[in-house]
């Protein structure tokens, strides 16, 4: 794929197979559509400043292809107002993500949608966090701006503000919904409240630190962010990771996947007015929970992922707990999965509710676990295996109905998947230790960081400084690119079943917002 | 129908006890004694996300579970800061968010409570004060207590929680 674009092309250190292919506006444009008549998907998209080393600007595009990752730097002149083409024309997903460049980085794509998107007037206008020359701990008073929301017009129409702040236990974003009495015509999303400058503070870290920070980018990813930053920098360092931390990891992460799948499935039951559904799932869940506890060392797995492997081996009893804990989960799961499916209250409110077509999800870029539930099928850990998944074979779930009821099969699909996963783990593991040390990084470098997080693939980019610093960090969620997916499935149906639809995709503020 | 209940009565009452409190705080301030007057052991509290991960988020959730039953003794979630007599506050306070948590805090009548979960709403965490971030919860709005961790355990947090009030 994209062969005729070659000239400039590097391998990349990475978990997955990656290449760096450097060119100028008209081929950053061409290759964009190419990737997208071939099938290809947009991972993310972000900028750099380096103007300390050559005075140049620079954005990278990373798709995912058939034959692995590529990423397309394009560099432009460190001037007054550096622009770039926009890729919203293949891939509509990278306009959030051009406008935070711009945001961060003063760098413009040429797309006509220039509203701030991260930047809610906490800094000025003219200062750009991410530039080399931005004072990172200056603080300035917030100044609200006013965000131009579109409008709609009509008899009857009338908008619904929801948040920052929401009714629940949740995080924080807003809605503006359009509708007509009960019907949504329009909603619209304005997100960054929790933007916490993350990829700055990264630029503050030593290298050996960036992990910790890395899983607290979305806590409930902590095993995938951190193992994706540590991917990168292992690759980078050639540092060879022991085969029995490998396996620790994706146990971690299978356990990652399955408490938040345990915790969504509740959670739908109880948008759907049935409770009994969350006090059982939410059982599951905090067993679960005290297992990791009892196996790892903690709840939620912070800290467990550290450069070279993992921060502690399992206890000695370890095997016999997560047996039996997997056998709890199953047989919870099947019975709960027969209760949700012969309950007609909870399938009158799943089914044909929130609808994303295959061919709108395909069009919007949708990815990880809401593409599959609209019938496309990636898994990563199945398309392209980075060890040890490359000897676990995941079998990937899909459901071609694109409702609410797909996102929660799929969710019950994986579990079981998940539990298959964990017990093959369990019972193989490799002898030996859990972590080796890694060598010092040489400044200059990039590495890519990919893993499948129970949501979608999580990616992080790494660039390496002098004496073992952080140059740049750019971690990606895939909440990116199916927040809009939200905006078109809430079409036409009620305003009271938004939190049931938006709690089936249940994506990241935090992880969109860093 | 009958499955369900056949389930329910099955897995029986899984509610663990509440945890015992340090010995009462002297130092604990006279709205405390108005709060526990007014209110008996009947609490509403408001969660606000100024900023966080979404970890703390996942532990004050699980409050909620048959485990810890916050309902049990008299603790609720409440959808409307109006309603509420505590608020419960995650994160670092981020830049976008200090506005929105300003004005939750003022919505609340007196006496009310606050209490800043995590290591991020207790002194910022890792994300520290920066352009974006304000760091701990106590430089925007006045704190009565802080439980740390990342995130920290519910039975942590509902400890805090009996603290304050008790």
């Amino acid at each position: 794929m994209i062969r005729e674009f070659q000239h400039g092309t590097k391998a990349l250190p990475s978990n997955l197979p990656c290449r760096l292919i450097k060119v100028g506006a008209v081929e950053w444009r061409q290759i964009a559509q190419r990737v997208r008549t071939d099938g290809g998907r947009l991972l993310t998209l972000w900028g750099a400043d380096d103007r300390d080393r050559d005075g140049r600007y620079r954005v990278y595009a990373a798709y995912l292809n058939a034959n692995g990752v590529d990423v397309i730097e394009h560099e432009m002149d460190g001037g007054a107002r550096p622009v770039y083409p926009s890729l919203c024309e293949f891939f509509p997903s990278s306009l959030r993500m051009e406008r935070t460049v711009f945001d961060l980085l003063g760098i413009r794509s040429m797309e006509p949608d220039q509203r701030g998107w991260l930047r809610h007037g906490g800094w000025s206008e003219s200062a750009f966090p991410l530039r080399r020359d931005f004072e990172s701990n200056s603080q300035s008073a917030a100044v609200s701006e006013p965000y131009p929301f579109v409008q709609v017009e009509g008899d009857g129409v009338h908008e619904i503000p929801v948040g920052p702040v929401h009714a629940g236990t949740i995080e924080p974003g807003h809605f503006r919904f359009s509708v007509v009495g009960e019907k949504v015509l329009r909603l619209e999303e304005r997100l960054g409240y929790t933007h916490k400058g993350v990829e700055k503070r990264f630029e503050q870290l030593p290298l050996e630190e960036g992990h910790r920070l890395a899983a607290r980018i979305s806590g409930d990813s902590a095993v995938a962010y951190s193992w994706a930053y540590c991917a990168a920098l292992e690759s980078i360092t050639s540092a060879d990771c022991p085969p029995r931390a490998l396996q620790l990891r994706a146990l971690a992460l299978e356990h990652e996947r399955m408490a938040n799948h345990l915790g969504d499935l509740g959670a739908l039951g109880n948008d759907a007015g049935f409770a009994f559904g969350l006090t059982h799932f939410s059982r599951m869940k905090e067993d679960l929970l005290r297992t990791n506890q009892a196996c790892f060392g903690a709840r939620y797995l912070m800290d467990f992922i550290v450069p070279g492997g993992v921060v502690s081996d399992l206890p000695a009893h370890a095997h016999r707990l997560l047996l039996d804990r997997y056998r709890t989960i199953e047989a919870g799961t099947a019975s709960m999965r027969n209760t949700y499916d012969n309950h007609a209250g909870v399938q009158d409110r799943f089914r044909e509710t929130g609808v994303l077509s295959p061919e709108l999800a395909w069009n919007l870029d949708a990815t990880g676990l809401a593409a599959r539930a609209s019938g496309i099928p990636h898994d990563l850990r199945a398309d392209c295996p980075w060890p040890p998944y490359d000897k676990l074979k995941p079998k990937v779930s899909t459901q071609p109905s694109g409702d609410v009821a797909a996102r929660a099969a799929v969710r019950f699909d994986e579990i079981v998947e998940s539990l298959r996963i964990c017990r093959a783990l369990a019972g193989g593991l490799a002898g030996g230790s859990v972590r080796n040390a890694i060598a010092e990084a040489a400044p200059g470098l990039l590495g890519i960081g990919v893993i499948e997080a129970w949501r979608g693939p999580v990616l992080i980019a790494l660039e390496t400084g002098p004496g073992g610093s952080i140059r740049r960090c750019h971690p990606h969620d895939p909440s990116w690119q199916n927040w809009p997916l939200l905006e078109f499935a809430i079409l036409g149906n009620l305003v009271p079943d938004f939190p049931l639809i938006n709690k089936s995709f249940n994506l990241s503020y935090s992880g969109q917002d860093v | 129908m009958i499955k369900t209940l056949v389930q329910i009565v099955r897995t029986g009452i899984l509610t663990e006890e509440a945890p015992q409190v340090a010995d009462a705080d002297l130092a604990l301030s006279e709205i405390h004694e108005s709060i526990r007057r007014t209110l008996g052991r009947a609490l509403c509290i408001r969660h606000v996300d100024a900023g966080s991960c979404n970890g703390c988020e996942l532990e004050i959730q699980a409050l909620n579970n048959p485990y810890y039953n916050l309902e049990g003794i008299g603790i609720k979630f409440v959808a409307s800061p109006r309603h509420a007599d505590l608020l419960l506050v995650t994160g670092p306070v981020s830049v976008n968010m200090e506005e929105a948590l300003k004005r939750t805090f003022d919505a609340i009548s007196d006496p009310k409570l606050v209490v800043a979960v995590g290591d991020c709403g207790t002194c910022g965490g890792i994300f520290g004060k920066s352009y974006a971030s304000r760091g701990a919860v106590a430089d925007v709005i006045p704190v009565n207590h802080s439980v740390k961790g990342c995130p920290p355990a519910p039975v942590a947090i509902l400890q805090a929680i009996l603290q304050v009030i008790r």
